[in-house]
């Protein structure tokens, strides 16, 4: 393929539906990783696909099938949260078994379905570019309010309840916005590619963020990088957009690993400077 | 309830599974530093709990006035598990006031707070419940892995707050509490 071809209308738009998702679902993925739910987030790309079918199969937009559903597992997530893992484990392969069911035996959903499951990017209109934008725009306006009670709740778990304030509006705002992202990037990007970047660039940020907010860009910045790279490594092979994707972001989360392991090898390989007297007299 | 009293327990007891602490009764009031003693640490821990809410009442009752904001800092060390947040960052969450830090832990307050020592961490969360915008402090073991240095500085600080404040206090700490406190609530195991 030729390199140019990259800036036709027909790949431009899938670009920039996709580069919003890249910066959408790290910054989703570093609050799933603070409140310990990274396993919802597969969950509801899974119930999002299956959505998402069922919403074409039924003659509805495929983002407004892929919403109902997640944001009614979304509704229902306090109930599903107090079986634990087992919850979510059973809402995720629920979900792919009716989104492979319904692939396999309505011909309408075969060329939606291996889009969902190849993450082919390609295939994205205009309708998904409107409807991620307008998801940025909202995720950018609420999740700085939302932010500060998050990560308060996490740190000093009883300070709402001691101070007689309630958590569940706040718990159900974040909630709601996890389903509605994962629901419209599953749509975009399908279901690995969307789970991957709300896991892997967190999962870097964790380690190498300054602070919190340092770590917010920090995932942003791996998610929007790998995401090129994938994009414009996909086209050149010529392979579907969602493996490659997820292989880079892999590359990259093992990669960080091993030059952090090396980096600790080296700073005890390095000669003591100072004797242990005077670093106690210091 | 007295008018002035910011919470009021009357013959409260309580626990998890079961009552491990009270009846007891006591009001809280502004300019209060009260050390709880007690036999056992769970009792007085469960104690500081109840007023948070966390713990269960079995009888009696707590009662805080309408609008009051309670801190909470709690022996158990921060749920951290690699949160990559900083010092300031966390003071920021609870509206604590950094600049108010001493000066020895003012330079690390931009730090990942799982890069510092137990001791720096500890006050740091100290310092968020502390200085937080709040009616009643709920101290619970601030002493723990704290150097002399920052002990002292607890003390002044504490003093200084107290006259707009209520704050609990529990110890293992004899002379800690005897220099702050300005009254004391026994419990009965």
């Amino acid at each position: 393929m030729n390199i140019a071809q990259l800036f036709d209308p027909m790949f431009r738009l899938p670009l920039l539906t996709g580069l919003i998702f890249a910066t959408l679902l790290p910054m989703l993925g570093m609050y799933l990783r603070l409140r310990e739910e990274w396993l919802a987030a597969l969950a509801f790309a899974q119930v999002a696909a299956a959505g998402s079918l069922a919403g074409t199969i039924l003659g509805f937009p495929p983002q407004a099938g892929a919403l109902a559903c997640t944001c009614t597992a979304a509704a229902f997530k306090g109930w599903i949260a107090k079986t634990g893992n087992n919850g979510y484990a059973l809402l995720m392969i629920t979900g792919w078994a009716a989104a492979i069911l319904m692939l396999a035996n309505v011909p309408i959903a075969e060329h939606l379905g291996h889009a969902l499951f190849d993450g082919q990017l390609y295939f994205t209109g205009v309708a998904h570019l409107v409807f991620g934008g307008v998801f940025l725009v909202i995720v950018v306006a609420i999740l700085p309010r939302l932010s500060a009670k998050l990560l308060l709740e996490r740190m000093f778990p009883d300070f709402f309840r001691a101070s007689g304030l309630s958590a569940w509006r706040f718990h159900l705002v974040f909630d709601l916005l996890v389903a509605a992202g994962l629901a419209l990037a599953t749509a975009s990007i399908g279901v690995m590619g969307a789970f991957g970047l709300v896991f892997v660039p967190s999962m870097i940020a964790y380690r190498i963020g300054p602070s919190w907010k340092g770590a917010l860009l920090v995932a942003i910045a791996i998610s929007i990088l790998a995401y090129i790279a994938s994009f414009l490594l996909a086209f050149m092979i010529d392979q579907p957009f969602g493996p490659v994707l997820v292989i880079v972001l892999s590359s990259l989360a093992v990669s960080g690993y091993l030059i952090q392991i090396l980096f600790r090898q080296s700073a005890k390989n390095q000669p003591e400077l100072v004797s242990s007297k005077a670093r106690q007299e210091t | 309830m007295d008018e002035d009293a910011l919470l009021v327990a009357k013959e409260l007891s309580a626990g998890y599974d079961r009552p491990v602490v009270g009846p007891v009764s006591f009001s809280v009031h502004r300019g209060d530093v009260i050390g709880v003693r007690g036999p056992n640490g769970p009792g007085t821990s469960t104690l500081l709990n109840a007023i948070a809410g966390s713990a269960r009442v079995f009888s009696g009752s707590v009662h805080r006035r309408p609008g009051v904001r309670v801190s909470h800092q709690q022996q158990a060390a921060l749920p951290l598990d690699n949160v990559p947040l900083s010092g300031r960052e966390l003071l920021a969450l609870t509206g604590a006031d950094s600049r108010g830090l001493p000066e020895w832990i003012k330079p690390l307050a931009g730090k990942r707070l799982d890069r510092l020592s137990g001791g720096q961490l500890q006050f740091m969360q100290i310092w968020a419940c502390l200085s937080a915008p709040v009616d009643i402090v709920l101290l619970d073991e601030p002493t723990n892995n704290v150097d002399p240095q920052g002990v002292q500085y607890l003390q002044d600080q504490i003093r200084t707050m107290s006259p707009s404040h209520a704050i609990l206090v529990i110890s293992h700490d004899r002379a800690f509490l005897d220099k702050i406190s300005t009254r004391t609530i026994n419990l009965s195991s």
